[in-house]
């Protein structure tokens, strides 16, 4: 029988190409088993150098200056320049940046800087006063360098550099602002050559010269970007020997990546992962006041500034008793404790507690507390009664039925949406719940009743306090304005008029505070809580870390430089082992030569029957 | 035998395929192989045309601003949203915008991605590769197991092997890729009890290697991910090579070639196996079409910098000429793979073509 008889084939040894076949297989099996702690030590520490990566998930949409819109575009940005003032950790009030000192004529419209001596470039030349000058004309005159920063130039009439250290900015208006111009002040020897700044991204040549204390060394899209600590920093280099924002597109991972060690830092942690990390070993988690605030909006009537009417807002919301009624009726401890599960703040005044110059809140007489039997009254006496279904129906007979907007891909806008559901409904009021991943067209078009708002706020609350005036409107229904609601209130436009031209910083606080309490009466925007910076790090490769504001804050995202600049390694964060093999090496040792051991026999059992079948 | 006197029998598939290759296509048979190619051929580049005129007003039909969402919650002034639409093109009439387009697209320029401020074409180059090597390794992957499990299934149907393997399949196929990718991130990469962190939590590369380290460490980020893909995917090639085999089980060629004296391996290899692929490659070539897409959800929990993620927030935007390019490159891969596989057939089933 031909299974009895061993053939040649079988007899002969098996061919050198598979034999050499077999060999890489196993070679390349087992360098990859071995992979693993070398992986963890290169992250950890190259060579003894310490690093600090950080966890990150947004895609950068540029890295010039002129184009970043994105945070974690800026955020590099404020590594790799220095701005003309930065904002002090402790309070966020502006400090000395590129420009040491500052002063305004008496008209208010000149503003003198003078310009640090001790500013050097990477390559080594000096920062002086023309480089910020030509940063500032360059946005003004070219509308493409204009992309990111023109609002910040838009009411600058002439820049100068009299003298390498003084620097003359004269405004058409008077402008409060001036000492929180966030423009990364780029080096002109460098960018004068840039053609076309639409095109331009700055992510091909590395180092990129920059004055800030981190020097940018690499990036490779969604994988990462390296910077390396600039020696020359004036206010003195950064104590890690590398910064990493390493991608992971998918939390859960990055803080799995986390406890493995293979991060220092996570951000924009869920509660779930902020308490699973909570009893992890080295690791601390930063669960610090934040700066957004979250609140429900009711469309005023959305207007043009031409005067055309638009969209389809439910004109029950003009009322402003239905509006009080409608916020009474919402229980914001509930919500903080149920949807926030504790990492959040109580809403009160528009402008966040850890913008302690500015935060203000309503006094106890004028404060809507929840009360859902004030909010019935209020209803009552609007005019919308309760019928025989349980349902209120206004004058008109009509049920009163609102609908609300909120963002898709938030989970607390979902769970938020239902509470208000179940406490409307209770009022009589039928809620109908839109929740999308496009909320801006809709929004824009004033096709909503109510939605869920939010917007970070910045330690000088011009641009949040700007998007409810009058002048934020689009100029036609089908233009894009940059208003957040449709609010125009002529009383809340001259205070902001005011706040604006007011270079004192306790009376522009004092004018801010007294807008902030105008929003509250109007009732259009209703606050319902400050979510916080849930964030986590390791303290076994960082051993300590500047949060801003100080006292407690939050490290990724700061109006700053601070946190990843004064970082300190922890001592043992370079002392990963590099000897002898560990579990996983053995194990995945063992793992490849199973595999291997099984792919040659089935090579083999594979050729003998071959073989038999020739016979 | 009266099988082999039929024209739509098996057995005379088989003849034609023993036969040397040199002498399958005579004159007449080789020219309508060429008619058939340039039937093919030219329905292609109809295809392709139809995708490039699709791919324009597709998206414009989507809701969504993009200089509106892009500078949603940024201090942006007036001017600057009306100089970004003019940069855009987006203050041009639609037919403007669609002959600027379709001019660009012929000349290969896909536009420039309004919020990466590049050109779509070397977006798209940059991600390719990566999407291409995860993608590709887990269809040739699961492609060879579904292959080679869904034989054995067929050939010992009914059996504890079958029954365990097709249960086994169906299982994992149901299981959604990016829950079963962080179970293995949770227990392969950070490790769990006795199992120890092996492989990277996610990326492509840890960076500074290069050469053949470099290789190394790519393939050691992959593990994870192409194992997920594979676990969740080679079900369906599992149970079609299955079914398809089990169809040509009771074919009377069979018989003939036990008869002949042929192992059991033998015939199951060499008579029907062949004769039961053509479903089994049809998928694989669809499946290869998919691979300039990638896939999302595990290049999302595998932080892979893919094309998948492109599209994703490509289309959040919208990102007009971004999605567009992408459109037109995934729907073009698969005009080109199902052109592949239809100069295939032939090769494989002479009847086909004929």
């Amino acid at each position: 029988m031909a299974r009895t008889v061993p053939s040649r084939n079988a007899l002969r040894p098996p061919r050198p190409g598979r034999r050499v076949a077999i060999g890489a297989a196993a070679v390349a099996l087992l360098a990859t088993a071995v992979l693993p702690v070398r992986g963890a030590v290169a992250d950890d520490s190259k060579g003894g150098e310490k690093v600090l990566t950080v966890a990150v998930s947004q895609s950068v949409d540029s890295l010039s200056p002129f184009l970043a819109q994105r945070v974690i575009s800026t955020s590099v940005h404020r590594l790799m320049y220095e701005y003309l003032t930065d904002y002090d950790a402790g309070d966020g009030h502006a400090v000395p940046g590129l420009a040491t000192a500052w002063n305004t004529s008496p008209d208010k419209l000149t503003w003198t800087y003078t310009i640090r001596r001790d500013a050097k470039w990477s390559d080594g030349r000096q920062v002086t006063a023309d480089d910020a000058a030509w940063t500032f004309n360059k946005t003004m005159t070219d509308k493409g360098a204009a992309t990111a920063n023109g609002s910040f130039v838009a009411n600058f009439k002439k820049v100068t550099a009299p003298g390498p250290t003084t620097l003359v900015v004269e405004l058409k208006r008077p402008q409060a602002t001036m000492t929180a111009l966030d423009v990364p002040i780029v080096p002109r020897h460098v960018w004068e050559k840039v053609g076309d700044f639409t095109r331009f991204n700055n992510d091909r040549r590395f180092p990129v010269v920059g004055d800030g204390p981190f020097v940018l060394t690499d990036y490779k899209v969604d994988q990462y970007i390296k910077l390396r600590p600039n020696k020359t920093f004036w206010r003195g280099a950064p104590q890690f020997d590398e910064l990493v924002f390493k991608y992971y597109k998918d939390n859960d991972a990055a803080v799995a990546a986390l406890r493995k060690g293979e991060v220092s830092f996570v951000s924009n942690l869920t509660p779930a992962q902020a308490s699973s990390l909570k009893s992890a070993s080295h690791i601390k988690v930063n669960d610090a006041p934040g700066r957004r605030f979250f609140a429900l909006a009711a469309n005023p009537g959305a207007q043009s500034k031409d005067g055309t009417r638009f969209g389809d807002g439910n004109p029950a919301l003009l009322d402003p008793r239905v509006r009080r009624a409608l916020f009474a009726s919402v229980d914001r401890t509930m919500l903080v404790d149920k949807v926030f599960q504790g990492h959040a703040v109580e809403g009160e005044g528009y402008i966040p507690p850890r913008f302690a110059d500015y935060f203000w809140k309503p006094a106890a007489e004028q404060r809507i507390a929840y009360d859902p039997v004030e909010a019935a009254a209020l209803l009552d006496a609007a005019g919308y009664r309760t019928g025989a279904d349980g349902r209120r129906t206004g004058k008109d007979g009509r049920p009163l039925g609102l609908r609300l907007l909120c963002h898709a891909i938030d989970p607390n806008d979902k769970a938020v949406s239902k509470y208000l559901q179940e406490w409307w409904a209770k009022l009589g009021i039928g809620l109908t719940v839109d929740c999308v991943d496009n909320v801006t067209d809709p929004w824009m078009s004033g096709e909503y009743d109510l939605a869920l708002d939010g917007y970070s706020v910045s330690p000088d609350p011009d641009y949040v306090l700007s998007i409810h005036t009058c002048a934020a409107r689009p100029a036609t229904p089908r233009a894009t304005g940059q208003t957040d609601d449709f609010v125009c209130d002529r009383p809340f436009d001259e205070l902001y008029a005011k706040q604006l031209a007011e270079y004192d910083t306790a009376k522009r606080a004092d004018l801010v505070k007294r807008m902030e309490s105008r929003l509250y009466d109007t009732g259009y925007i209703n606050v319902m809580a400050y979510p916080n910076a849930v964030e986590a790090y390791r303290t076994d490769q960082i051993e300590s870390i500047t949060t801003m504001p100080e006292a407690a804050g939050n490290i990724y995202g700061q109006d700053g430089y601070w946190s990843w600049w004064s970082a300190v390694p922890a001592s043992g964060s370079a002392a990963k082992p590099g000897g002898g093999p560990s579990a996983g090496v053995v194990l995945g040792i063992v793992a490849g030569a199973i595999v291997l051991a099984g792919a040659a026999s089935f090579v083999v059992l594979r050729r003998r029957v071959d073989a038999d079948d020739r016979e | 035998m009266t099988t082999a006197s039929s024209a739509d029998t098996p057995a005379v598939v088989t003849e034609a395929r023993t036969e040397p290759r040199g002498r399958r296509f005579t004159a007449g048979p080789a020219l309508a192989y060429l008619r058939y190619v340039g039937g093919k051929l030219a329905g292609a580049v109809v295809s392709l045309f139809a995708v490039l005129v699709t791919s324009f007003f597709l998206f414009r039909i989507i809701p969504g601003d993009p200089v509106r969402t892009m500078t949603h919650g940024r201090q942006v002034s007036a001017e600057q949203l009306g100089s970004l639409r003019s940069q855009f093109g987006l203050d041009l009439p639609l037919w403007q915008q669609f002959t600027h387009y379709c001019g660009g697209a012929l000349t290969g320029d896909l536009g420039t991605s309004y919020q990466f401020h590049a050109p779509v074409g070397s977006l798209i180059a940059e991600k390719l590769p990566a999407t291409l090597l995860l993608t590709g390794t887990a269809v040739v992957l699961y492609s060879a197991l579904g292959i080679w499990l869904g034989t054995r299934s067929a050939w010992h149907s009914g059996g504890l092997g079958d029954r365990f393997h097709t249960g086994l399949a169906l299982t994992l196929w149901s299981v959604p890729s990016f829950w079963l990718g962080l179970l293995l991130v949770i227990t392969f990469s950070v490790g769990t009890g006795p199992v120890p962190g092996l492989f990277p939590t996610g990326g492509m590369a840890s960076g500074d290697t290069s050469g053949f380290a470099y290789v190394l460490d790519v393939a050691h980020h992959m593990v994870l991910p192409v194992l997920t893909l594979v676990a969740v995917q080679y079900a369906q090639t599992l149970l079609v090579m299955r079914s398809s085999l089990l169809d040509e089980m009771g074919g009377d060629y069979l018989t003939t070639a036990r008869a002949k004296g042929l192992r059991d391996a033998a015939v199951r290899r060499r008579h029907a196996v062949p004769n039961a692929l053509l479903p089994t490659v049809t998928m694989l070539f669809i499946n290869l079409g998919h691979v300039a897409a990638g896939s999302i959800l595990v290049e999302t929990v595998f932080s892979w910098p893919g094309l998948g993620g492109l599209f994703y927030q490509a289309l959040s935007v919208p990102d007009l000429p971004l999605v567009q390019g992408l459109f037109v490159v995934f729907a073009g891969a698969m005009i080109v793979m199902n052109l592949l596989a239809d100069l295939l057939y032939p090769l494989l089933d002479p009847r086909v073509g004929r």
